[in-house]
């Protein structure tokens, strides 16, 4: 297979990315576009599919003329796609019938407690391992179905197709109209809410509950096996692999063992721990989801816990304070002091999520004494990432009965030195960055290589993941029980600070406002 | 004496007069004050912001000094910004190389470590970054030095030896640099511990200015040829390494 390479397709909320690998799982070139973001009401969030559709279409021949290679030379394609993202389009002209929902969208929360009334935000979370929340796929899809005259028919004679945003790449690239394959993976599935995760087909009970027609779901799929063959942008060559893309950089890190997690640090932070062929039932405010499912094999399930707020704390530390220039300053700022100096900053700013998920809470900056200087507040910037990880890994630990011992770390946060260190320090294991931070990209790389026999097993992929670099825990033990005990006393002070019914200290940001309350609601479900 | 440069002169002006008064200048006001073209004037303001030097408010479209004037003489770039810009590069190159990568920058006469990439075999190694090393002993502190007169100027009053073959008296120095800045890389072959060496190159910023330097280190058998000289597909590697961090960070031409 020399001379051949696997291209992924990243398509992320902001922009689209074309990623070319080498057999050794090394970048060999990359096109990326930004797509436009459409707010046409508050809390509203749009994307075009045709423009999304239209950049892969432009993106592909750039990746390859960048590397140098012909089309004949790609020997697979794979997809990571942003998750629950909503396209609705018709089957005969291909034409979307309204703009893509994306995951961020509220609008759906007036349809989410309508169905939580009936049975509480966790009716369904047996079934499908979610919680009733704006931020899933198959609401989005009631919504649209509600909103549109004569849409609901068409959708049950089948005129009209769903999909999240791997299954409307997936149906273009294998001629669209004239016989596009119309499936999803199980990965990409699991977040719609459709989709029961112990048998991975759509439910009747779900589909039902919610309010979706089965004709216009796609097939659902492994994560690694050829979907078909490209009969546009590249030709003849396979599709073979989807996932979403935390699960794909659940992959990309080579996380194919339980017990292994890793999480990615952007401007909120994911973290994924295969539980394996269990599902994990979460106790702790963390939701069940599917890892990836290599073919025939087995699914393999993992446990998500989100964190709102982490790279976006920087950014509004620059943004809104400007006491510093650039976000990697932060660093900077921070070593000009040994310790945080008794200050805590809990980043509240739309309620918490994962595992509080506390709508009403607000955030704050408690221990300020006329010693505290900016160097101080930077500090506690960065820390208060490391503590949101901890707690986490905390309810992780506890919901799945396995002891993390190794944290994998990707993203663009993990260039903060003293951040990762402070994280290594919090869990008290080793946090391990790999050489390749395109871990969403290379996953899907690495799902569509093995489905196409491009690499022979798993084995063969942890042989091309290497450590750039390992940060060893080497924070006194009492030292750190007491600054985990001070954070906590932190967090609890941000509960109950927005009253409920009046807009007091700030509107939230869409997603977290409804998710959050979702979640909240879920816990308190009688 | 070479003729001046006119377009310098005139930027100059400029500054003089944005540091004159307290309030901000329009582009009209001027190329009034100094009785030149409004397009002449108008590229020199989009030079000088595009280099920091001026700043163009958001409302009145007036300009101003830029912060990057008032710091010139402290720090050029940060250190992290470096490091987070640089990092998709440096696991690109140990991973090409097969060799740990740094980059470093001068801290008081020495190279501070600020990113260390493992090198790619999984075998138990620490983070370096934070660590300084020798200037005149290493490839990452003899690019840093062929790059800063001041710097070289410092170094040659101390020259300790670590090896036998480390370089250690002032003439041996200025040719080493110089040679440095002739071919664009630096060698070190057991200069600082026997049997290690290493390459590097120098990373610059916007208008050419050396701001760090990137480098491979590793076992002298398997970093150099038979003639004990760094192996030219290493060379060609960091120098590649090195040109795209440069492009990153605006440098036009390298």
């Amino acid at each position: 297979m020399t001379g051949h390479y696997v291209l992924a397709i990243d398509q992320g909320t902001t922009s689209t990315r074309c990623i070319l690998f080498d057999f050794r799982g090394r970048l060999v070139s990359v096109a990326q576009r930004e797509h436009q973001q459409h707010y046409p009401q508050p809390g509203w969030v749009e994307h075009d599919p045709t423009e999304i559709w239209r950049s892969v279409r432009r993106l592909v021949p750039q990746a390859l003329a960048q590397a140098g290679i012909g089309a004949e030379q790609v020997a697979t394609i794979g997809i990571a796609n942003q998750r629950e993202t909503t396209v609705l389009w018709d089957r005969r002209t291909g034409v979307p019938v309204a703009r893509a929902i994306n995951w961020q969208d509220t609008r759906t929360d007036g349809l989410i407690e309508e169905l939580a009334a009936d049975g509480g935000h966790g009716r369904f979370s047996t079934a499908c391992g979610l919680p009733l929340a704006t931020y899933f796929a198959g609401p989005k899809i009631r919504w649209l179905l509600d909103a549109t005259p004569g849409l609901r028919a068409r959708a049950e004679r089948g005129e009209v197709l769903f999909g999240t945003i791997e299954t409307w790449l997936i149906w273009n690239l294998t001629g669209g109209p004239e016989g596009g394959v119309h499936v999803t993976d199980v990965t990409n599935a699991s977040r719609t809410m459709l989709m029961d995760i112990s048998t991975l087909q759509w439910s009747d009970e779900l589909l039902d509950g919610i309010g979706v027609p089965r004709a216009m779901l796609p097939e659902i799929r492994s994560s690694a096996e050829v979907y078909g063959k490209a009969s546009v942008v590249l030709p003849g060559v396979s599709i073979a692999a989807a996932l979403g893309d935390q699960q794909a950089a659940l992959f990309g890190q080579c996380c194919f063992t339980t017990g292994e997690a890793k999480c990615t640090y952007g401007t909120g932070s994911f973290l994924l721990l295969n539980t394996g062929a269990e599902i994990v039932r979460s106790s702790h405010g963390l939701l069940t989801t599917v890892g990836y499912k290599i073919g025939e094999d087995a699914p393999v399930y993992a446990l998500e816990g989100s964190i709102a707020i982490t790279g976006s704390l920087v950014q509004w530390f620059r943004d809104n304070l400007g006491l510093i220039n650039s976000a990697p300053e932060i660093e900077t700022l921070a070593l000009t002091v040994q310790d945080n100096g008794g200050c805590f900053i809990v980043p509240a700013f739309s309620g918490l999520f994962a595992p509080h998920w506390r709508s009403e809470a607000r955030g704050i900056i408690v221990g300020l004494t006329s010693y505290i200087t900016k160097g101080h507040l930077a500090r506690a910037v960065l820390e208060a990432t490391g503590w949101q990880t901890r707690e986490v890994v905390d309810a992780m630990n506890a919901d799945s009965g396995i002891e993390l011992s190794t944290l994998r770390v990707d993203g663009g946060m993990t260039a903060d030195n003293l951040l990762m260190q402070f994280v290594a320090d919090v869990l008290d294991v080793p946090v391990v960055r790999p050489m390749a931070l395109e871990t969403v990209s290379l996953g899907a790389a690495y799902a569509a290589g093995l489905a196409v026999g491009y690499w022979a097993d798993l084995a063969g992929l942890r042989r091309n993941w290497h450590r750039a670099s390992e940060w060893q825990p080497k924070m006194d033990p009492g030292h750190r029980a007491a600054e985990y005990a001070s954070w906590q006393r932190a967090v609890e002070r941000t509960f109950g600070w927005k009253k409920i019914g009046r807009s007091q200290g700030g509107s939230s940001t869409p997603l977290a406002a409804r998710a959050v309350r979702s979640h909240r609601g879920l816990t308190d479900t009688p | 004496m070479p003729k001046s440069i006119q377009s310098i002169e005139r930027a100059a002006a400029v500054l003089r007069l944005l540091a004159r008064g307290p309030g901000r200048l329009g582009v009209v006001e001027l190329a009034g004050s100094l009785g030149l073209p409004k397009g002449t004037v108008h590229g020199i303001l989009r030079t000088l912001a595009g280099v920091g030097f001026v700043e163009q408010d958001g409302i009145t479209g007036k300009y101003q000094l830029g912060a990057t004037l008032l710091h010139l003489g402290t720090s050029y770039l940060d250190v992290n910004e470096l490091r987070s810009r640089a990092i998709n590069w440096a696991d690109a190159l140990a991973s090409r190389s097969g060799e740990a990568v740094r980059i470093g920058t001068l801290l008081e006469g020495k190279a501070l470590v600020v990113h260390h990439v493992f090198r790619p075999d999984d075998s138990l190694q620490t983070v370096e970054i934070g660590l300084l090393l020798p200037a005149h002993a290493c490839a990452l502190g003899k690019v840093l030095l062929a790059y800063d007169g001041a710097a070289a100027t410092a170094a040659h009053r101390v020259l300790e030896p670590y090896t036998r073959r480390t370089v250690c008296t002032g003439t041996e120095l200025t040719r080493a640099l110089t040679e440095i800045r002739e071919r664009g890389w630096a060698g070190e072959v057991e200069e600082l511990s026997v049997g290690v060496a290493g390459v590097a190159a120098p990373i610059r910023g916007h208008g050419g200015l050396v701001v760090g330097a990137i480098g491979i280190t590793g076992a002298v058998d398997r970093v150099c040829d038979r003639h004990n000289a760094p192996r030219a597909q290493l060379v060609s590697q960091v120098q590649d390494a090195a040109r795209a961090v440069s492009r990153e960070l605006g440098a036009q031409r390298w």
